[in-house]
């Protein structure tokens, strides 16, 4: 073989391109192309009565600009409903541009195309839109009471209500030895990739071809829906995703209104059209996530043993629906993470506010269950004055005990069936790396210096790599070169460097022979997109499958050119040769020559193939009949269900105690997604997941007023971390191969960020000594709680085990029953 | 966010500077490290129709180390004054405060004339400006003048400079012998705008407190000294009374609600940070023996 490729934790292929300024991403782009900007609603929610563009005619520059009332058919019509859902009832989407009302702050209404962006700004500016105010919704509280209406036919502001049951929760409840109830919330945070969103769209009109370029994460997607909008054949429509900036979730969404209006005005205008998002506009009118208020009901025996869990909760879903309740589905399935709920039941109501539209964010709802599960735990640990991670240990699904069915199903419409995973194995590490046990001690040295200490700890599990497919296409050059296609996007995440080492191992080439092209649907039209940490799964294993493929009919023609058995040959850095006897061998190269039977010789190479060069079985065709030219490879991978990733996470923070300022000491992550391609890669992302989970567990919020206004639209007051803000994270792994696919490998993009608010929760509320049941936290806020604990007004942990324990208040919010 | 069109001037001497500055009145604009200045105009914050960018006059850059003071010109980068060795040594409070300035890239090009001049009452060089009692260097078509920081800062974002005038250089005089400083800030993020932020001068001679004051980042409109000698004077830096002193600077302080914190937690904040500051400073200058660090 050669150097094995598969599992090494080699450097990323893409980053010295990356890291230098090679990248290409789309504002590099169409530098000469037209600047599109928009006129966004300043208002929450308001009937637009007038727009008035006279005055901005006169802005040199300026190509052109458009209201709603000039889009024609499709494109007038409201956006798709990506994903429709049974219990969506009252599923809502936008217009491209705003047609008679806004419903969140920063959605388009008016459209300029001008000769560079400056000048479109600078008509914007004198566009004067006049607008009716409506009663405005922000919050989740003033959402579920429906005083007031986001749209007037959806009652109640629901557009989504699901149940997912199994066993008798009820009577679960009613027989448990103990019961809680916890009251918990969670804010919303963002993406917030380093690029924002983006298009450019050169209409070619004498071919009547449209090329758009977009900042996706899914260009067949977009192809797809940009050719229904404008009614193109779709063999007219190609897309292209170039270098991403970061996606997170955020740019699966799709089409934005500015993926279907700058192709439409490139059409129309017969010019090339390009809008690259500012910051600003990234936090009004992208996507934001995570916002929920939920209510536990758990019961469990004196064991702390869950025998029924009842939660409800409420999702703020913004102003629409179009990517479905993707999010609230996920918090309802996911929140049960590595344990046995006993009975369940998991009631949402998916809310409309007036506010950014909700679509999935890394972890897409799985750290708002977590983080309910998780407080949950710490609660009956407290409550029985067990361990915590002991509670936990007794709750675990276990090896044995797998595959797992749970009884629901999960956001692929497929049963929530986890297929491996050592729950105990991962447990145990954790509690090594963290020194769990030896935790008192610390905590007992710590208060000794007048400092605050706690430990958290949070587990979870993660359903990736969901289908419905992805493909792999594999060709290889007369000079050796491997090209690979898939159809997926890349957004940063290294696959230029996972894919190549798949391939490299598979067919026996040498990295730097591989060559990984994604998100171009010219090279491979059939994709899905990346989303759900399904890229390795989905992409690696088709990947896998098609080199497989490509791999046998290299050996089918060398080993008729060599005149041996396929069986005895062996490719081996990118030579084909005799197992044994490495001297009769034919480069990979020289395979392809003879894959393609040539009638014109175009270099040296390629005389080889033509009809004088060397014999044929004259009875024969030149391309065999079950065989096509060219040494070719393509397969697709389309599993029945995902396949379960785990993790868990301890940390300790330090907690001032005059201030109330929050420190994370150390951060420790135990992580399983099966076999790793790059454990490097699988770490790097690890990273950038915490990093992810302290922001939304420490730092970010999104402040909107009553009247919907964003107030901290900007990078200075949305508080993403900065490195200095990360604490280091200590990394281990566990590798349970998946059963399902050939690979083994589990999905790994978002395990990072999942559990951290409730790790942080577990740990501030280790250190302080009362319940923390709302995340973020800030040192503001954690100062309040402070006095609040202080009056009375919020109770004690039962048992907590450091010095700042106060005598009174007995239980957490309900006695126990029965 | 995009800027509205301006006219961009590049004047090559204070005079020249100046003299544009007086033709384009109100409209006008000083451009130096554009750190704070441009952010504005991409947000169509502010849209004035003249830039005079100054990055390209002469004599401005120079950080002179003088007996009485330390001189600091109108486009030397916060970055540069930070690791200026003979500053340091003469000053230590401007590194101590300019590390808390935003981060190492925007300290390659922000100006510490430049934020005087921007006053934002959460801007950490006010506030020591303030606190060592220094000076602006103005100068307008009515010749230059200089002005102390009682006088030049008048309100939030707001100083007695006229359109016309350019502020040309400051100067940070230097604490007395058995002075020593310490500064401190409480930030949501390292290098943010701080929630509340405390510098503290403490002069002790023969181990006795002989002067102590602060003066505050974040938490005052804008920056004002408050002289703790009454609270703290006589006693020996080991059994000063601190929380006496933290008492009289919350009720000195008025901070305001944002996002971030609220007014409670920000005064709270600043009592704090001042009893550090000041015990470090007393202690520095007590162990120290009469050099000024
Ligand atoms: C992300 C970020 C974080 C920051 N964090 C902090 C922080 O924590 N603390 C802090 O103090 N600052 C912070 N700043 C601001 C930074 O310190 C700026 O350098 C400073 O506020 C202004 O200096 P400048 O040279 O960039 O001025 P400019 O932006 O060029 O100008 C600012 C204003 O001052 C006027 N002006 C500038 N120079 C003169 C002059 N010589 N005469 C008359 N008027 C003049 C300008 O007309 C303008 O109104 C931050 C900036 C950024 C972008």
């Amino acid at each position: 073989m050669t150097t094995q490729m598969f599992g090494a934790p080699i450097r990323r292929k893409e980053d010295p391109r990356l890291l230098t300024g090679g990248g290409r991403y789309l504002d590099d782009l169409g530098q000469h192309a037209l600047a599109a900007a928009f006129v966004r609603s300043p208002h929450a929610h308001a009937r637009i009565t007038d727009i008035d563009v006279t005055d901005a005619v006169d802005v040199g520059g300026i190509v052109a600009i458009y209201t709603w009332e000039d889009l024609p058919g499709k494109v007038a019509e409201p956006l798709p409903l990506l994903i429709p859902h049974p219990t969506l009832t009252h599923g809502r989407t936008g217009y491209a541009l705003a047609r008679d009302e806004v419903n969140h702050v920063g959605e388009p209404v008016v459209m300029v195309v001008a000769t560079d962006r400056y000048l479109a700004e600078d008509a914007c500016q004198r566009i004067r839109v006049d607008y009716e105010l409506l009663p405005v919704v922000v919050g989740i509280e003033n959402a579920r009471d429906g005083a007031h209406l986001v749209h007037e036919d959806a009652p109640g502001n629901v557009a989504a209500h699901m149940v997912q049951e199994t066993g008798d929760v009820e009577a679960a409840l009613a027989t448990a030895p103990h019961t809680l109830t916890l009251d918990l919330a969670i804010e919303r945070s963002a993406c917030m990739p380093m690029e924002g969103k983006g298009v450019y769209a050169r209409w070619n009109d004498e071919d009547g071809e449209l090329r758009i370029y977009s900042s996706t994460q899914t260009s067949t997607g977009v192809r797809a829906a940009v050719a229904a909008k404008l009614e193109l054949p779709l063999a007219k429509v190609e897309c292209i995703a170039p270098d991403v900036g970061g996606g997170f979730g955020v740019k699966i969404m799709h089409p934005w209104p500015e993926e279907v209006l700058v192709p439409w005005a490139a059409r129309l205008l017969k010019r090339e059209v390009k809008w690259a998002e500012d910051r600003r506009e990234h936090f009004i009118s992208s996507a934001h996530e995570r916002g929920q208020l939920q209510k536990v009901t758990v019961g469990f025996d004196d064991e702390g043993r869950v025998l029924g869990l009842d939660v409800k909760f409420w999702h703020d879903n913004g102003a629409y629906t179009p990517y479905g309740i993707i999010v609230p589905i996920i918090t309802s399935t996911q929140l049960l993470g590595p344990y046995k709920p006993g009975a369940y039941r998991c009631e949402f109501w998916s809310l409309y506010t007036n506010t950014v539209l909700v679509t999935p964010y890394r972890g897409a709802g799985r750290p708002q269950g977590v983080f309910a599960m998780e407080r949950t735990m710490d609660a009956i640990a407290d409550y029985l004055d067990l361990d915590r991670a002991e509670v936990r240990s007794r709750n675990f699904i276990l090896p044995e005990e797998m595959p797992y069915d749970h009884g629901l199903l999960f956001q692929d419409g497929r049963p929530l069936k986890y297929d491996s995973g050592d729950f105990p194995a991962s447990l145990d590490k954790l509690k090594k790396l963290v020194g769990w046990d030896d935790f008192e001690a610390y905590r007992a040295e710590a208060e000794a210096e007048g400092r605050k200490v706690g430990l958290g700890i949070g587990c979870y599990v993660e359903g990736t790599g969901v289908g419905p497919y992805e493909g792999g296409h594999i060709t290889i050059e007369t000079s050796g070169r491997v090209n690979v296609a898939t159809g997926l996007t890349t957004q940063g995440q290294g696959h230029q460097t996972a894919f190549a080492q798949i391939v490299a191992q598979e067919l026996g080439v040498p990295i730097e022979d591989v060559h990984v092209t994604t998100g171009d649907t010219r090279k491979m039209p059939y994709a899905v997109g990346t989303f759900a940490s399904r890229a390795a799964v989905m992409s690696g294993n088709a990947i896998a499958l098609a080199t497989r493929n490509v791999k046998a009919k290299a050996l089918r023609i060398a080993a008729d050119a060599l005149e041996v058995s396929e069986d005895d040959l062996e490719i081996v850095d990118g030579v084909v040769q005799v197992k044994g006897a490495p001297t009769t061998s034919m480069p990979l190269g020289t395979v392809a020559v003879l894959s393609n039977p040539l009638r014109y010789a175009f270099d040296d190479a390629a005389k080889a193939a033509t009809q004088f060069a060397g014999t044929f079985d004259p009875d024969k065709p030149p391309v065999a009949d079950d065989e096509e030219p060219g040494l070719e490879g393509r397969d697709f991978y389309s599993p029945t269900q995902a396949t379960f990733a785990n993790g868990m996470h301890a940390a300790i923070v330090e907690t001032d105690p005059v201030t109330a300022e929050i420190r994370i000491l150390r951060y420790c992550v135990i992580h399983d997604c099966g076999t790793m391609i790059n454990p490097m890669i699988v770490e790097g992302q690890v990273h950038g997941g915490v990093a992810q989970g302290v922001g939304g567990a420490l730092y970010e919020r999104m402040a909107y007023d009553e009247s919907g206004q964003l107030l901290n639209a900007s990078f200075m007051d949305f508080l993403m971390p900065y490195a200095s803000e990360v604490p280091h994270i200590e990394a281990d792994h566990l590798e349970t191969p998946s059963p399902l696919n050939p690979l083994g490998i589990k999905g790994a993009g978002e395990a990072g960020c999942i559990p951290v608010s409730a790790v942080i929760a577990s740990a501030i509320e280790d250190a302080e000594g009362f319940p923390i049941t709302s995340m973020p936290i800030s040192p503001v806020e954690l100062w309040e709680l402070r006095q609040r604990h202080e009056t009375g007004e919020l109770p004690s942990l039962r048992h907590h085990h450091g010095q700042h324990q106060t005598a009174a208040a007995p239980s957490r919010d309900q006695e126990p029953t029965a | 966010m995009k800027p509205a069109p301006f006219v961009h001037h590049a004047p090559r001497s204070v005079e020249e500077a100046v003299d544009v500055l007086a033709q384009v009145g109100h409209d006008g604009k000083v451009l130096a490290g554009g750190q704070s200045l441009i952010p504005i105009l991409n947000m169509r914050l502010a849209s004035p129709g003249h830039l005079v960018d100054i990055n390209r006059v002469a004599g401005l850059d120079r950080v002179e180390v003088r007996d009485g003071d330390v001189r600091v010109g109108a486009l030397v980068r916060h970055a540069e004054l930070e690791h200026h060795e003979g500053a340091y040594a003469a000053l230590p409070l401007l590194r101590q405060a300019l590390v808390n300035v935003a981060h190492p890239a925007i300290r390659n090009r922000g100006t510490t004339v430049g934020s005087i001049a921007h006053a934002d009452a959460a801007g950490e060089m006010p506030a020591i400006l303030a606190l060592t009692e220094g000076v602006v260097e103005a100068a307008g078509p009515r010749g230059t003048r200089e002005i102390s920081p009682a006088d030049f800062f008048l309100g939030a974002l707001e100083t007695c400079l006229a359109e016309d005038e350019l502020a040309v250089a400051v100067r940070f005089p230097r604490f007395s012998p058995g002075t020593a400083t310490a500064f401190a800030e409480s930030a949501r993020r390292h290098g943010d705008y701080a929630m509340a932020g405390v510098a503290a001068a403490v002069t002790v001679v023969d181990g006795v407190i002989t002067d102590a004051r602060t003066s505050f980042v974040s938490v005052t409109d804008v920056p004002s000294v408050l002289d703790l000698t009454e609270v703290l004077g006589g006693s020996e830096p080991a059994d000063a009374d601190w929380a006496a002193a933290a008492e009289v600077v919350r009720g000195h302080v008025e901070p305001e609600a944002d996002i971030h914190a609220t007014a409670d937690y920000r005064r709270m904040l600043a009592g704090e940070l001042a009893r550090r500051v000041l015990a470090q400073a007393a202690q520095n200058a007590a162990t120290t023996k009469g050099s000024s660090h």
